[in-house]
């Protein structure tokens, strides 16, 4: 199958690669970038484990064309930290014990991003709704939205 | 759970969309926000030969809201739901949009590829049903608009051809005081519903019911709207005892599918329960109004 060429930018770094029409935007940056904090659970678009920021937006990378992303900025979870400090929401997450085994928390962590960027005041039962495109199967989801509401403190207080 | 090899074209204009489909027929698909048709990629499901990106037509991307609202194939779920405009148009709509999927899903998810997907358990179609809305398709034929009520043929099957593109998505215009409601039952928030009932009231000065829209999701291959209940509902004024009989009115001939998350007899009383409870939303919407 003809391959073409991608330009895009990821985490802030410009890329040109060449990649077949049928391959999904989570595997080229897993596999051709390396970026493989994007972790794959479904890859039909259930479970929210490779979602990732595509211009500021909250994406399923599994459900896109890797060449459908020309042109766009990518933010993945390798994208969070500045010289070796954690973003504060990932440090509200290992201080709320938001996770256990992880796989699942690149994917909460970019959504819980955008959410947050948005700067909505939200109830529990409004932060539950907007996680409900994540699952979860070790916390049960009370750590998780536990270490998004000290996030949304901190970075408030921040501000 | 990899697609399968196709060839990619990413179209600029219709002109260029329309003219792959004419050659390529029903070995092409159309993309759009891909959120339903990347995962039947993944899963094989499609075999598509050629895929027609749409996503850079950007004259499909606006909507506008004159004497009908109007929306662009392409404006994504999420946009129209935010957009201002659209909840002044078509609360209902509005709310419909909020039920779709996640956020996630609602910020690529297109209105156009919802409504052309044609699941019947999905909002989109519901509302387009219940509001005797339109949508234009085009071909190299030449332009047409296709009602609600002639679009939708089978689970995922719409009466458009396999070389036409529907552009846009017509909703008729909104009339001030106009009750609505849309409700659904799902196991999980963002789950495809396993009942759900789009309804739209009127009354006159006396508080009478003037029009009554009910339309279902997911009882059968295609949305369907309860026209008797309607009928019964029209000319009554509002009462629980009218709603339970209406409900059980509307849900009486169909003829659900029974499957892991459901029988059909569930399926049924729980639609029952859904359109009572939105035939009681939207009355107490609903303006009186002469």
């Amino acid at each position: 199958m003809t391959r073409r060429v991608l330009q895009l930018s990821v985490n802030g770094r410009a890329h040109e690669l060449m990649v077949e029409p049928r391959r999904t935007l989570a595997d080229v940056l897993r596999e051709d970038l390396e970026l493989t904090g994007t972790h794959l659970g479904c890859e039909h678009g259930v479970c929210g484990a490779c979602t990732v920021l595509l211009d500021g937006l909250a994406v399923r990378s599994c459900l896109m064309l890797a060449v459908q992303a020309a042109g766009t900025e990518v933010m993945t979870i390798e994208g969070l930290e500045r010289d070796g400090e954690m973003h504060p929401l990932q440090e509200a997450f290992r201080d709320s014990h938001s996770f256990q085994c992880g796989f699942c928390t690149p994917g909460f962590v970019m959504t819980v991003l955008a959410l947050l960027d948005e700067g909505r005041d939200l109830s529990e039962v409004e932060l539950r709704e907007e996680l409900s495109g994540n699952l979860c199967r070790c916390t049960g989801y009370q750590s998780i939205v536990e270490g998004v509401q000290l996030a949304a403190e901190r970075m408030a207080a921040g501000r | 759970m990899k697609p399968p090899p196709f060839e990619y074209h990413a179209v600029g204009s219709v002109e260029e969309a329309v003219g792959l489909l004419a050659e390529h027929g029903d070995e092409a698909k159309v993309l759009a926000g891909g959120q339903s048709l990347v995962p039947l990629l993944a899963l094989r499901l499609a075999r598509p030969a050629h895929l027609v990106d749409i996503n850079g037509v950007s004259e499909l991307a606006s909507f506008a809201n004159g004497d009908a609202l109007r929306v662009g194939c392409l404006v994504r779920q999420r946009v129209a739901e935010r957009a201002g405009a659209v909840g002044v148009a078509n609360p209902l709509l509005v709310r419909a949009l909020g039920l779709i999927g996640h956020t996630a899903i609602r910020n690529r998810g297109t209105i156009g590829g919802s409504i052309a997907h044609a699941d019947p358990a999905a909002e989109l179609p519901t509302v387009l049903v219940a509001l005797d809305g339109e949508v234009e398709a085009t071909s190299r034929r030449g332009p047409r608009t296709v009602a609600a009520s002639e679009l939708f043929r089978g689970f995922l099957t719409t009466s458009l051809a396999p070389d036409e593109l529907l552009t846009g998505v017509r909703f008729p215009p909104w009339l001030a005081g106009t009750g609505w409601s849309f409700q659904e039952f799902s196991r999980r928030s963002g789950d495809f519903a396993i009942a759900g009932v789009a309804v739209t009231v009127r009354l006159d000065t006396n508080g009478v019911a003037t029009d009554v829209r009910i339309a279902l999701s997911g009882m059968g291959p295609t949305p369907v709207r309860a026209s008797s209940a309607e009928a019964a509902l029209v000319g009554q004024p509002p009462s629980e005892a009218a709603w339970n009989a209406a409900s059980q009115e509307a849900v009486a001939g169909l003829d659900p599918p029974s499957d892991v998350h459901g029988s059909a007899a569930y399926r049924r009383h729980l639609a029952g329960v859904m359109t009572r409870r939105a035939l009681r939303e939207a009355h107490e919407r609903a303006e009186v109004r002469s």
